[in-house]
């Protein structure tokens, strides 16, 4: 019996900061990253970071405060663009086409690439109007029968419809914390995106509204490519198919996420996940 | 250094941020030591009181498996507890999947050496003639094999060396051919003289014990290499 040697640039693999480990591309992609450097300012945030997010996938980006995890995924709907001194070069492809390209409109882009931030964020409005309010300024609807249809088919993904369909007309505050993400799901959903990018959207919740938030995940799945941010490695572990590590503005691994916590291939992933960082 | 030495040697030199984790972990890594410690002296046990005719000891090797059987519990607990409270990833699960494993595998080698010790007592305590040292040839030869595997792996399980895990497992060859050529003669013994029947019987029963062992303890180094380089070397046929 033998065990694979290990080639000689896969040792360096392990101890270099420069090159990402592991598979970043997919089979299906549904956003192709190439060669993405983030700054503010002068200062460099994400530096040279190649990475596919596939179709129907949960990609989660783990890694310690301040490594550019964030920063990440708000580059794929130019969410960065309303930061002051911002500035983002590389490439982001979606269909076929530079996200930062001139021209590119970003009011259609952020409704085809939705997103869920960390502490839920409901419009001082209805909880029928946080959700219809999309669809009707985007203009997908084109009569109250099918914008009422849309709603209801946006709340029952979001796993909400049956907790709030008496009370549609209450105000969206007045729901507790999970139910108020799950709301802000609803309301990405309602514009018919393809991709959800979901920015610690449970880091305010109990652990029961969690849940529900990770079952929603998975549920959502089939219809839409998640890509998540977490600090939870649990999360990370349950909810995802693919683990992005990410360390100090550089992607150092990304993998099938059971690889990723059972045998992680580059030294800083072991120390990250393992809780090994001082 | 090899992706292997870094697997192997994050969990010693790299300490957690939550310290009380690595001692946890080194618990774990110890009682595997501490249960194979004991098997390995209840076979040496077992092994001397058969060569030597030692009833004395051969009485008191039974008795002495709840020990390790308490050990086993011990450790099977604070897994359990370990993986609730700790929820354990890459390295340390390796870690603690290698340990659950490997105790079972020694509680078992322990179970071998009571079988062993109670043959010698119903050989010695039949009143018949003693077995000739021929008919004992096999047992001593798989018993020196036996007893080097399970010293080699435990070291090999304290140092992380998966090179050794490796030579273990390509050993357990010769202890296997030498299980098939035992049986053989010992067959020839039976051929040649049926009152040999008896001896026979207990003969083969040894060094299927002693073959077991083995096997048990190339899954140890099976378990070494699955820690060190997380992969699983099971069910693989030798080449």
């Amino acid at each position: 019996m033998k065990i694979r040697e290990k080639t000689s640039s896969e040792v360096a693999f392990n101890r270099d900061y420069g090159k990402t480990v592991g598979e970043i591309t997919s089979l299906k992609p549904r956003i192709e990253c190439r060669n993405v450097n983030v700054y503010y300012g002068e200062k460099l945030a994400i530096q040279n970071v190649s990475l596919d997010v596939g179709c129907n996938e949960v990609i989660a980006l783990i890694g310690p405060s301040g490594c550019g995890k964030s920063t990440f995924i708000r580059c794929l709907n130019r969410m960065n663009d309303t930061i002051i001194g911002c500035r983002v070069t590389g490439d982001i492809i979606m269909d076929g086409k530079n996200i930062y390209d001139n021209g590119v409109d970003v009011v259609p882009l952020r409704a085809q690439v939705g997103m869920v931030f960390q502490k839920p964020n409901p419009f001082p409005k209805s909880i029928f109007e946080n959700v219809a309010y999309g669809p009707r300024i985007h203009g997908l609807v084109a009569s109250k029968a099918e914008l009422e249809e849309v709603v209801e088919t946006s709340l029952r993904r979001a796993g909400l419809w049956d907790e709030v369909k008496d009370y549609l007309h209450q105000p969206g505050t007045s729901l507790s914390g999970g139910q108020q993400q799950r709301l802000c799901i609803a309301r990405t959903i309602a514009v018919n995106p393809e991709v959800i990018l979901m920015d610690e959207p449970c880091s305010a919740l109990d652990p029961i509204a969690t849940a529900k938030i990770e079952q929603l995940i998975d549920e959502l799945r089939v219809h839409y490519t998640i890509a998540i941010v977490t600090h939870s490695m649990q999360q990370a572990a349950r909810v995802s198919q693919r683990t992005a590590y990410f360390h100090l503005g550089r992607l150092i691994e990304v993998g099938e996420t059971a690889q990723i916590f059972t045998n992680p291939r580059h030294q800083l992933t072991e120390d990250y996940i393992t809780g090994r960082f001082g | 250094m090899s992706e292997t030495q870094k697997s192997g040697s994050s969990v010693k030199a790299e300490g957690h941020t939550v310290k009380r984790f690595d001692g946890e972990l080194s618990r774990l890594q110890l009682r595997v030591l501490e249960i194979g410690g004991l098997a390995l002296s209840q076979l040496k046990d077992a092994l001397h009181a058969l060569k030597h005719k030692d009833l004395v000891l051969a009485r008191k090797i039974a008795p002495r498996e709840n020990e390790l059987d308490l050990l086993e519990v011990e450790t099977d607990a604070d897994i359990v507890s370990l993986i609730a409270r700790r929820c354990p990833v890459g390295g340390d699960l390796r870690l603690v999947m290698s340990v659950s494993k490997s105790v079972t595998d020694l509680e078992r080698i322990g179970d071998e050496a009571i079988r062993i010790a109670n043959i010698a007592l119903q050989i010695y305590g039949s009143g018949s003639i003693d077995p000739s040292d021929h008919m004992l040839r096999d047992v001593n030869v798989m018993g020196s094999l036996a007893v080097d595997a399970l010293e080699k792996v435990l070291h090999a399980f304290d140092k992380l060396d998966e090179a050794s895990a490796l030579e273990i497992i390509e050993a357990h060859r010769q202890l296997e051919e030498e299980f098939e050529a035992g049986l053989r003669r010992l067959l020839t013994y039976v051929m040649e003289d049926a009152r040999n029947i008896g001896f026979a019987v207990s003969m083969v029963l040894i060094i299927k014990a002693l073959e077991r062992i083995g096997a048990h303890a190339q899954n140890l180094a099976e378990y070494v290499i699955y820690q060190v380089e997380g992969k699983d070397v099971r069910h693989q046929t030798s080449s």
